[in-house]
């Protein structure tokens, strides 16, 4: 009987797991890549002909039409796909937290982060892989980075430092959730945040108190920082202030959930 | 297996409330290396809260334990090394196989990856799960469900294990599967603290029982040390009709009637002599017995002596279901 402490071996093991589920549980990842991928298709297909009329001509980036509106758009699309992805992140961490499982987990000799490490790189595996169909996606619709190498790894580190905070995010809010029914609507405001920002128009256009939002919200300077790298729109202070939104929110929904778990009393 | 001077599991002042009012009040345990001990009582009377305490889930307000020697306060991670714990909801992954979620506990209990298989496949061998092995742990039947989460339990080769009600929403033969089950496993030497609703499996099971009544302990000791706690048994007559019932318990003295089944208890010490003369009075006022039962004291009896208010509903088997 050991009671040393494997914390990598542990996490690895728990990936592992939870990878497994989300195999076993399709619907739910097909459903999530699902919602980004339709409002790619309304948005362009529906009002991208009428939005690309107000795109200036430094964020149209040399396109016309409908195709320099999903150029602006697939970025915030992405962001989408992050905020849609978490989701499931609450909702099968609620499954373990209301199943009995956790307690078995919690009366053994592992590492005690283990069981929330693994939740949360499953998880990002998770995003990446659906982040990566997105795009695929966007690009047979017409979608052209431009980015070279370093833009392309810098676009995908941002991408998946959000990743990882909203995944704490939504880790910590499936651990408070009493229910699964409540992890799966709490984190659904997220999915709103990218219309409230610069995810499908341009903040200069909207009226003060709602430009005001959007401009001092995580998805924004995140949104123009991955626009940026990836289809040479300005960046400025984005990528300092995405960075440190991904970096504080990563920090204190990872503290907020290990309280949570540790302190955890089943319903 | 030989009973070394500190105890597997040892417990004083045990205090737990929950939003003010009084969960565990004061609960001392002296649990015996290698024995089974069963802790009864009805629904809310606390169990579960003693479980999650001695198994580190929670903390208690106050008092001490210890499971072998290891304080559960300062070393939770040395207890958790010694213990299994099979809870009363399934501890299962319900999206694996029977033979991943064994593998799970193999992998997370840092076995090496031929002594992990090993243990995965002589238990569910032993546990008659081979064939059921590949199948989503979520089409398993009730009493498969519980074998495979016991069997994780035990792929760590816990020394002291916990079994919060073990048996509970099983059906009978399940029940008996269960209880063989847990019989062989002290037979290896480990300890088993055992909650339980059923008066009779702790009289099947457990070297010693606490009865748990509304947060405190009001009897512990053998079960035989229990019943003779109590007065003797009891005779149960059964009459055809209200009218020969009403007959007869105005003639015996000291009987109680219940009218619905038509049965008349009598205090009795199970002597011939003494049953022969309350037949014979019977016999004498024409009076015709349809049925005769002699009871021998058993935990029912010795629940309602100790806590004076009965064995709850919740404790017959029949119409026992998980909250």
């Amino acid at each position: 009987m050991t009671t040393a402490s494997y914390p990598l071996h542990d996490s690895a093991t728990l990936f592992r797991r939870n990878v497994r589920r989300l195999r076993r549980y399709p619907s739910m990842t097909l459903m999530l890549v699902g919602m980004p991928i339709v409002f790619l298709l309304l948005f362009v297909y529906v009002f991208g002909g009428q939005l690309s009329h107000g795109l200036s001509a430094g964020l149209a980036g040399g396109h016309t039409g409908r195709a320099a509106y999903l150029n602006y758009l697939a970025p915030g699309i992405l962001l989408v796909t992050v905020a849609a992805a978490v989701q499931g992140t609450a909702i099968v961490v609620a499954m373990d937290m209301t199943g009995g499982i956790i307690d078995r987990f919690r009366t053994m000799a592992i590492t005690r982060a283990a069981v929330l490490t693994g939740h949360v790189l499953a998880s990002l595996v998770q995003i990446v892989g659906s982040g990566v169909l997105v795009v695929a996606f966007a690009v047979a619709l017409g979608f052209r980075p431009r980015a070279d190498a370093p833009e392309w790894v810098a676009a995908i580190g941002m991408f998946v430092l959000f990743s990882l905070a909203l995944v704490w995010l939504a880790t910590a809010l499936g651990l408070s959730a009493k229910s699964v029914e409540t992890a799966s609507n709490t984190p659904m405001f997220l999915t709103l945040l990218p219309f409230l920002g610069s995810g499908f128009v341009p903040t200069a256009t909207m009226p003060v108190g709602v430009r005001q939002f959007a401009e001092y919200q995580p998805f924004t300077p995140m949104t123009e920082t991955i626009r940026g790298l990836l289809t040479g729109t300005g960046i400025g202070s984005s990528a300092a202030e995405a960075a440190a939104w991904s970096i504080g929110i990563a920090v204190l929904c990872y503290l907020w959930a290990r309280r949570l778990y540790s302190h955890h009393t089943p319903s | 297996m030989t009973a070394p001077s500190e105890p597997a599991i040892a417990a004083e002042g045990i205090c737990k409330s929950f939003g003010g009012s009084l969960v565990l009040d004061h609960i001392d345990l002296h649990i015996a290396r290698g024995t089974i001990f069963a802790l009864l009582g009805p629904n809310g009377a606390g169990k579960t809260t003693i479980v999650r305490i001695l198994s580190t889930l929670i903390g208690a307000d106050s008092g001490e334990a210890r499971i072998g020697g290891h304080d559960i306060r300062r070393h939770p991670d040395e207890v958790r090394g010694l213990i299994g714990v099979t809870g009363q909801f399934s501890a299962l992954d319900e999206l694996m196989t029977g033979q991943e979620n064994l593998q799970l506990m193999a992998d997370l209990n840092h076995l090496e990856r031929a002594a992990g298989r090993a243990r995965v496949s002589e238990l569910l061998d032993r546990f008659e799960l081979t064939d059921a092995a590949p199948r989503p742990v979520s089409t398993y039947s009730g009493g498969m469900k519980r074998r495979l989460d016991l069997a994780m339990t035990l792929v760590g080769r816990p020394d002291v294990i916990f079994l919060d009600e073990p048996t509970t929403g099983l059906d009978p033969r399940s029940r008996r599967t269960m209880w063989d089950i847990i019989r062989s496993l002290v037979s290896s030497g480990v300890t088993i603290f055992l909650t339980t609703q059923y008066l009779d499996e702790a009289d099947q099971l457990a070297d010693r029982i606490a009865v748990l009544d509304r947060g405190r302990i009001v009897a512990e000791g053998t079960a035989g040390e229990l019943k003779r706690r109590i007065p003797g048994g009891h005779v149960r007559l059964e009459f055809s009709d209200a009218d020969a019932l009403r007959r007869a318990a105005a003639l015996v003295e000291g009987a109680s009637t219940d009218d619905e089944t038509l049965l008349l208890h009598v205090a009795h010490d199970g002597s011939v002599a003494a049953l022969r003369r309350l037949l014979d009075e019977l016999d004498d006022a024409c009076i015709a017995v349809e049925h005769l039962s002699i009871h021998t004291p058993d935990l029912d009896d010795v629940f309602f002596a100790v806590t004076g208010h009965g064995t709850p509903v919740e404790s017959l088997p029949v119409t026992a279901s998980r909250p």
